[in-house]
């Protein structure tokens, strides 16, 4: 048994040995040998020993979403001030507790983490680390001297959009549906309702919204983040009962919902996307031709501002709200549809953006109270 | 030790006489009976010993490191002038897999660079994590030796949790009576779960990987529902459940520093108590005498029916505890993910210990350490976590293929199991 094995490690390196040569070979390693590697160059010490760390939910720091945003503001940061950082992706809620140990053991001075779900690991950590920063994204029920909340009043730009959208309907109905029935999803979809309730009381007329009722709080919900056809499932529900811009807010779910537009416009219809969190003419450019416009969080220059404070000694555990006022949420720019969109619209949006800034015109969002209420 | 005879020896020589002639795993008699067909699987997959779990391992491991090796960055660098200067790959190969496998190891047991106490004492992480994976392992193993794949391991769970957790954070009870209530509610939960699935399978003959499936969606959905309305807690807005009284918890074993606690001795009790019920009770021989030969069994005047609804039960109850040690060990409070990846981790860890309770204690461990150290790997040596999912997943291919491990390493499949459970 004992000659069995050495000879199977034996047999193992010879293996190896030649599928790493072979592979090397395969890339043609031609170019030169590097000189050797001289003191990098450090221009604040205090940075260079600044860690900053971040822990996702379970969606991944690929969501194109709001873990990808954070990760991208720490990663800005580490550019732009010169801090080193750490990252952890979480699988399941199990997953959270461990990484932030984790966090904590290697000595992270401010940990990001990304999202309500890891609002109570993130509280224990806090409060079994004292000396440690934390941030937490999405949620504002934390009351600690270490942790400061992160959250986005996103029905006000999302009341844009629906007044965008309701304006652009030819059908007279839009849609929208959410991953799962969840503050942060529905604060874009109570948002989407009011703004088209707004356009309808303004301009006398009656679009329909599919897919949310404000008042109840439900409507269609996928019940997932991940199972990216259920979006398109959705989606063509939506367009067979006629409506014309369809807003999903699911994450990665909103490549389904573009992937059904595309195919119901390449069959006569005229249906157009609205992307969430961010610009998605940029995060996702396969759905340019039918994107109206996007709801978006500018989360990671949120992340970016709390480590620069901390960083300076300006760590304060206030909340951060992200509004139209100080940029945190925006609509964006109708890029390739932007004919579609008349300039009256246009400046009506202009309106709206000042109403809602100066406080003339109130949003309304049972999502927003609930997520922006400052005790659990 | 006779009763572990019957076990091992019992099943080698429908496989003897298949292997030595033709590589072919189904012997030709196995295709006249449907029934036949899904336990010759489950014995084939059974079979084989130890050496091919710890090579399967090993294996694994080897090209979890190749690919760490390839996906660096210093790698893909010195590759660049691979030939001006190989050494510099090579190096820089050994750096990256070095790095990464040391951060697994010290995270998994002990890593005297932490900053905290937590983090030095990763073994203790390793056994919190191995603790649901051992009674979820269980869960499986214990069904695959009927004959059975219970594939719904996260269903049972995420059920066993929620009846613990309603017991759990809706009811006062007094210290030590209510953690009992608990577990006890858990293990009702999960058997009630799985039982659906062995009473599907021994009245209609349904086939228990589909139903168990298909009861992992109800499961989660049904959760959600209860989440987001009856136990919902009604401080938040999101669906999560109230926390567990403190009556309710597993007292920490090693204090508040450390996340171990008492669910371990639950998990130890309960590989004892299976391995007795394989090996020493009057059921546990029905039960692998079930999981031999169905229709021979059933000639003998076993209820092969009753061993599936029995079966399932206590397997569905050993997944629920697994849920209980989840929900009022480490988490707290309920929520749909409550089961992660343990169901379907179960079902490898069940593989790889061979399908007997301590050999599924021990695959438990390794997961267990897997767990703990892949998470001081991908944040301390920056290697996605997902190389520990890449390992697994290969453990499972080789021991799912014994043939290929057994061709490239000429292991002779004639060997008399002397294994004990």
């Amino acid at each position: 048994m004992k000659s069995l094995f050495l000879n199977t490690v034996k047999r193992g390196a010879v293996v190896g040995t030649v599928a790493v040569s072979a592979v090397a070979l395969m890339l043609t390693g031609c170019g030169e040998a590097p000189p050797a590697p001289g003191a990098g160059g450090t221009e604040n010490a205090a940075a260079a020993n600044f860690l900053g760390c971040i822990v996702s939910d379970s969606g991944g720091f690929d969501d194109q979403s709001f873990n990808q945003s954070s990760y991208e503001g720490l990663q800005k940061a580490k550019a732009d001030l010169g801090i080193k950082v750490k990252e952890a992706q979480s699988a399941s809620t199990a997953d959270f507790a461990p990484n932030l140990s984790q966090m904590a053991s290697a000595g992270c001075n401010l940990t990001v983490t990304v999202g309500f779900l890891l609002a109570k690991a993130t509280e224990e950590a806090a409060k079994a680390n004292p000396d440690l920063h934390y941030a937490i994204i999405d949620d504002n029920t934390i009351k600690a001297d270490n942790v400061k909340p992160v959250v986005y009043d996103t029905a006000q730009a999302a009341f844009m959009a629906g007044y965008a959208a309701a304006a652009v309907s030819k059908t007279g109905k839009v849609g929208t549906f959410g991953g799962i029935n969840i503050p942060t999803v529905t604060i874009f979809m109570d948002g989407f309702a009011a703004g088209v309730k707004y356009f309808n009381e303004k301009q006398g007329k009656d679009v329909k919204l599919l897919g949310w009722d404000a008042a109840t709080q439900q409507g269609s919900f996928a019940n997932t983040f991940e199972i990216i056809q259920e979006g398109t499932k959705i989606t063509n529900n939506l367009i067979s009962e006629g409506a014309d811009v369809v807003m999903p807010v699911a994450g990665p779910l909103g490549k389904g919902a573009g992937d059904a537009i595309l195919a119901a416009n390449s069959g006569g219809k005229d249906v157009k996307l609205v992307w969430v969190d961010s610009d998605g003419f940029l995060t996702a450019p396969t759905y340019k031709s039918i994107l109206l416009t996007s709801v978006i969080k500018t989360m990671g220059a949120a992340v970016e501002s709390v480590i620069k404070d901390d960083l300076n000694d300006k760590f304060d555990p206030t909340p951060y709200v992200g509004t139209l006022e100080n940029e945190g949420v925006s609509l964006a720019p109708f890029h390739d549809l932007d004919s579609a969109v008349s300039a009256d619209t246009k400046s009506q949006l202009e309106e709206i953006k000042k109403g809602i800034i100066d406080g003339s015109i109130k949003v309304g969002s049972k999502a927003s109270e609930g997520l922006l209420a400052a005790t659990p | 030790m006779s009763g572990v005879e019957m076990g091992s020896s019992g099943t080698a020589p429908d496989g003897q006489g298949a292997k030595p002639d033709a590589p072919n795993p189904a012997p030709p008699e196995a295709k006249s009976a449907k029934e036949n067909n899904g336990t010759q699987l489950v014995r084939e997959i059974m079979s084989g010993n130890a050496m091919i779990s710890v090579l399967a391992v090993v294996v694994a491991l080897a090209i979890g490191g190749i690919l760490i090796a390839f996906t660096d960055a210093r790698v893909t660098a010195a590759m660049g002038y691979f030939f001006s200067d190989p050494g510099a790959t090579f190096r820089a190969m050994w750096a990256a897999v070095s790095e990464a496998y040391g951060a697994l190891w010290r995270g998994a047991t002990y890593d005297p660079n932490s900053r905290t106490w937590q983090g030095r004492l990763g073994i203790f992480e390793t056994l919190t994590f191995a603790t649901p994976l051992i009674l979820s392992g269980l869960a499986v193993t214990l069904a695959f030796r009927v004959g059975l794949f219970n594939i719904g391991a996260k269903g049972q769970i995420i059920i066993g949790a929620t009846f613990a957790g309603v017991v759990g954070f809706m009811i006062e009870l007094p210290p030590g009576i209510h953690l009992i209530a608990v577990v006890v509610a858990g293990a009702i939960g999960g058997a009630l779960w799985g039982g659906i699935a062995g009473f599907l399978k021994a009245k209609t003959g349904a086939h228990e990987v589909i139903v168990t499936i298909m009861l992992n969606y109800i499961a989660v959905s049904l959760v959600l529902y209860l989440l987001k309305n009856p136990l919902r807690d009604p401080s938040s807005s999101n669906p999560i459940s109230p926390a567990m009284h403190e009556t309710a918890m597993f007292p920490l074993l090693l204090g508040p520093n450390y996340r171990l606690h008492a669910g371990l001795i639950v998990a130890v009790l309960a590989v004892i108590g299976v391995s007795w019920l394989l090996n020493r009770s009057t059921l546990g021989f029905e039960y692998r005498a079930i999981g031999a030969n169905p229709r021979a069994a059933r000639t003998a005047g076993m209820l092969v029916s009753r061993g599936y609804i029995t079966v399932m039960l206590i397997s569905g109850a050993l997944a629920g505890l697994a849920g209980v040690t989840q929900l009022a060990g480490t988490e707290k409070t309920l929520d749909a993910d409550i089961a992660g990846s343990i169901g379907f981790d179960a079902i490898t860890v069940a593989l790889l210990g061979r399908s007997k309770p301590w050999g599924t204690f021990f695959a438990a461990l390794l997961f267990g350490a897997f767990k703990a150290g892949g998470t001081s790997m991908a944040i301390n040596a920056d290697v996605s976590i997902d190389i520990v999912a890449v390992v697994q997943s290969l453990i499972v291919l080789f021991i799912a293929a014994p043939p290929l491990i057994r061709s490239m390493f000429r292991i002779k499949a004639v060997r008399h199991e002397g294994v004990t459970a």
